[in-house]
């Protein structure tokens, strides 16, 4: 994977094996503290410790457990790498969270890449799951939930292309307007 | 309509979208499905799936689903993109960059013809 934003995608897969209703997705960018979180919680059938255990090694994992592949692995490998853990919280029948911290600045931590498209991704490949996205950066912070977009469509499919752009549109802007670090010069757009 | 810009414009969309779904067969559709396990994004799979989306508008092609799904289980051979048209075989794609997906589409999915130099064994 050459982006954080494949990994999420491939995680989110996860939740969306797991028969999830509601899959949160959460980006936090902490420059003060040169941190980088990943998180993606969802209302899933949840797994039992034994099963959490297994999907963090990838030596273990096997045909059975077909809900979870490398995926996970990858990106635990991926944060250990960059002095960062990555951690699964789960319980049968209520859900499951799973955690990645990088540490922001490391040499080796993978570009975020572009988010935007992994959420539409996600939006289009299952659109009966709600949707939630959050972006944080410092202390300003976006929220994108796809009910409100899926009320006023109505039983119309969200793949009419103007709506793809329309949703696309809504949260690369959104990553952009709070990606902004202010200083007594004034705003500034920081970058990736 | 011209670009969206707002929910309301969403309804909009909504209202004209049914009047037309009421003139339209929904019968005789071309399928196109793209393998998004690990793998296959990895490999790029969700950049192709980009590339189709594009070309479906561009080419405004109403009577193609697009769907995502797991592994497809041709191993090596991510990113994999089967076209099914109707009353036809399913056929098979690998290592489909956005590039060829564009081929496949203008080639298999438009004129019928099977792009025989990317197809795979399934």
């Amino acid at each position: 994977m050459r982006e954080l934003s494949l990994h999420l995608l491939d995680i989110a897969e996860n939740s969306i094996s797991a028969g999830a209703s509601r899959i949160v997705i959460s980006v936090r960018e902490d420059l003060v503290a040169d941190e980088l979180w990943l998180e993606v919680v969802d209302n899933g059938k949840g797994m039992s410790p034994e099963m959490v255990a297994n999907v963090l090694d990838p030596f273990v994992t096997t045909r059975t457990t077909r809900r979870v592949g490398l995926g996970i692995p990858l990106l635990k490998q991926a944060a250990e790498a960059c002095v960062g853990f990555l951690t699964v919280e789960s319980e049968l029948g209520k859900g499951t969270k799973l955690t990645a911290k990088f540490q922001h600045s490391h040499i080796d931590r993978m570009p975020l890449g572009n988010l935007e498209d992994t959420i539409i991704t996600l939006l289009l490949g299952t659109p009966a799951v709600n949707w939630v996205f959050k972006y944080q950066f410092n202390d300003q912070s976006f929220e994108f939930d796809d009910t409100e977009f899926k009320e006023a469509l109505g039983d119309l499919p969200l793949s009419d292309f103007r709506v793809i752009e329309f949703l696309s549109n809504t949260i690369s802007d959104g990553i952009t307007n709070t990606k902004i670090i202010t200083t007594e010069e004034g705003v500034l757009y920081a970058n990736h | 309509m011209p670009t969206i810009k707002s929910i309301d414009d969403l309804k909009r969309l909504r209202e004209e979208a049914q009047k037309v779904k009421e003139l339209r067969d929904q019968t005789g559709k071309t399928q196109i499905v793209i393998g998004m396990g690990t793998v296959g994004i990895a490999a790029g799979a969700r950049d192709t799936l980009k590339a189709i989306l594009t070309f479906i508008e561009e080419q405004h092609l109403p009577d193609v689903i697009l769907r995502q799904t797991g592994n497809i289980g041709v191993g090596g051979q991510d990113p994999v993109v089967q076209v099914i048209l109707p009353g036809a075989e399913t056929v098979t794609y690998g290592k489909v960059t956005p590039n060829m997906a564009v081929k496949i589409m203008q080639e298999h999915v438009v004129k019928g013809n099977i792009v025989q130099d990317f197809r795979i064994e399934a």
